[in-house]
């Protein structure tokens, strides 16, 4: 079955300030999908995002948009001054003025029901994070990006995160496009896993990926250790409660 | 118009003017952590002042193009990863000092140094407020025009862009605006004491205030009051106007910390 194509770049090279960041990227996002960009640190996963959503001008090669593309972003933090007051409801009203019912219904798909009146400032980390993802929601996106969605969750917490993300794409039918630097949740969780350093060094379903030599010369050991819990989580946890979210996803 | 015939009132209506914009204004400025813009800006903008001396033209006009100015250059330089810190204390002191070696040449007669540094609010004259009304009524349509974009950007410039605003543009909106409160605040309240009236009221309502909207309403609040106090002091004690009101805004910010402390 070919999804609809949403978006699609042709040796995509984006730099900041002098640096060239991306070099000579191509990748293509189909509906449905969810894809994860892992990488280590200064591998350009975050600048490659910014390009996608038009934050970031190609310094040369295309990215082909589908015209009925919407993107809800998700950003890697707010660094939010302590200074500038907001409470949820109006952080949701931003820029768009939006209904209260418009916002309760993201609140509650996100499972942030009820923070309305909060200041954003006096969120938890997961709390902020699922009314980042709220906000991303409101216009019903045909594509989700979400920058390192679960900096500052514990493992359980990054685990039923990502467990949500997949609910939301079967629910809503949008495509995924992370990134993360957490492996082992990432190998369970994503269909198509992306593996980059500037360029694209290998990419693949999370079995392809995580055999390839180009991945694991990248991550070394810690490769070795999601790979491993990858195999195990794939060959006998079915019916564990501890069960890694979306293994079902990862085994199409 | 016999009412603004008294010196107090038409001194009364001018700060009011400048207090009104420049509270919220202020609060952009603390939020995008630029206190130090506006008063650099401030002082920038006396090279200016001077300019519109020496060549006869009026002094809003010289302080609002030399602001303005600056503004933009520290704009596209910031945009070029400089730090914008030290392109504006670069660009802040050469300006102050070509307009203090330009002051020092021209003839004595034709200016007052202490009027340009703490601004002579009693000395306001029709024409002043003329401008002065005039020029809020602009900043005020600025920023209400701008509102949700100036917000969101301040937020944060990404989520911004991929809400398909431009933060450029929101940048220069509050560029033009702090250029033109400088020009017509700088008579009445001074350079040196006018980013005073920026930031003190904006950061005394941050306490009482649960959003944005809030603490600006606050902020003007603030303002309105510690001009009609200051005012107040100055003709009680006779001391200067400026400095008056900024005390009295300094004086509101301390009680704002203390009810601050008692609240929680």
């Amino acid at each position: 079955m070919t999804r609809p194509s949403l978006l699609k770049t042709t040796g995509l090279c984006l730099s900041q300030g002098r640096r060239d960041v991306i070099d000579n990227v191509d990748l293509e996002l189909s509906l449905g999908e969810i894809v994860t960009i892992v990488g280590p640190n200064g591998s350009g996963k975050t600048t490659l995002l910014k390009g996608l959503i038009g934050a970031i001008d190609p310094s040369s090669g295309e990215i082909q948009r589908a015209p009925n593309l919407k993107i809800g972003y998700v950003p890697q933090k707010l660094a939010l001054d302590a200074t500038f007051p907001l409470t949820v409801r109006r952080f949701l009203n931003l820029p768009k003025p939006r209904t209260g019912r418009d916002i309760a219904r993201v609140l509650a798909q996100t499972g942030a029901s009820g923070l309305e009146k909060r200041a954003v400032q006096d969120l938890s980390g997961g709390q902020f994070q699922r009314v980042l993802l709220a906000r991303a929601l409101m216009d019903d996106p045909n594509l989700l990006m979400l920058d390192e969605p679960t900096t500052g969750l514990d493992q359980a917490g990054c685990a039923q995160f990502y467990k949500e993300i997949a609910a939301l794409r079967d629910t809503t039918g949008c495509a995924v496009l992370m990134v993360s630097h957490d492996l082992h949740v990432v190998m369970a969780a994503s269909d198509r896993v992306i593996c980059l350093n500037g360029h694209v060094c290998c990419q693949g379903t999370p079995a392809h990926v995580a055999a390839d030599p180009a991945y694991r010369a990248l991550f070394g050991k810690e490769a070795d250790g999601a790979f491993a819990l990858y195999r195990h989580e794939h060959d006998h946890t079915h019916h564990h409660d501890h069960e890694p979210v979306g293994q079902v996803n990862a085994q199409r | 118009m016999s009412l603004l015939d008294d010196f107090f009132t038409r001194a009364l209506v001018a700060a009011f003017g400048v207090a009104l914009v420049a509270a919220p204004l202020g609060c952009f400025l603390i939020w995008r952590r630029m206190a130090f813009f506006g008063d650099a800006t401030a002082h920038g903008a006396l090279f200016g002042v001077a300019l519109a001396i020496a060549l006869n033209f009026p002094i809003w006009l010289g302080a609002l193009g030399v602001a303005l100015g600056m503004a933009l250059i520290v704009l596209a330089l910031s945009a070029r990863q400089h730090s914008s810190d030290t392109v504006l204390s670069v660009l802040t002191h050469s300006a102050l000092a070509l307009a203090l070696l330009m002051l020092a040449v021209l003839p004595r007669a034709r200016l007052n140094l202490e009027g340009l540094l703490f601004g002579d609010i009693l000395a306001v004259t029709h024409a002043d407020l003329g401008v002065i009304w005039c020029g809020g009524l602009l900043i005020a349509g600025l920023l209400g025009l701008h509102w949700q974009g100036l917000l969101t950007v301040t937020l944060n410039p990404d989520l911004a862009k991929a809400s398909g605003l431009a933060p450029r543009r929101y940048d220069l909106v509050l560029m033009i605006a702090l250029s033109l409160v400088i020009a017509i605040g700088i008579e009445i309240i001074g350079a040196l004491l006018i980013s005073a009236l920026l930031i003190i009221p904006a950061a005394s309502a941050r306490s009482f205030a649960k959003t944005p909207e809030a603490m600006a309403g606050f902020a003007a609040g603030f303002g309105v009051l510690a001009s009609m106090a200051g005012l107040g002091l100055s003709l009680a004690l006779d001391t200067p106007a400026g400095p008056s009101i900024v005390a009295v805004s300094a004086a509101l910010f301390a009680l704002a910390q203390l009810a601050r402390l008692r609240l929680s």
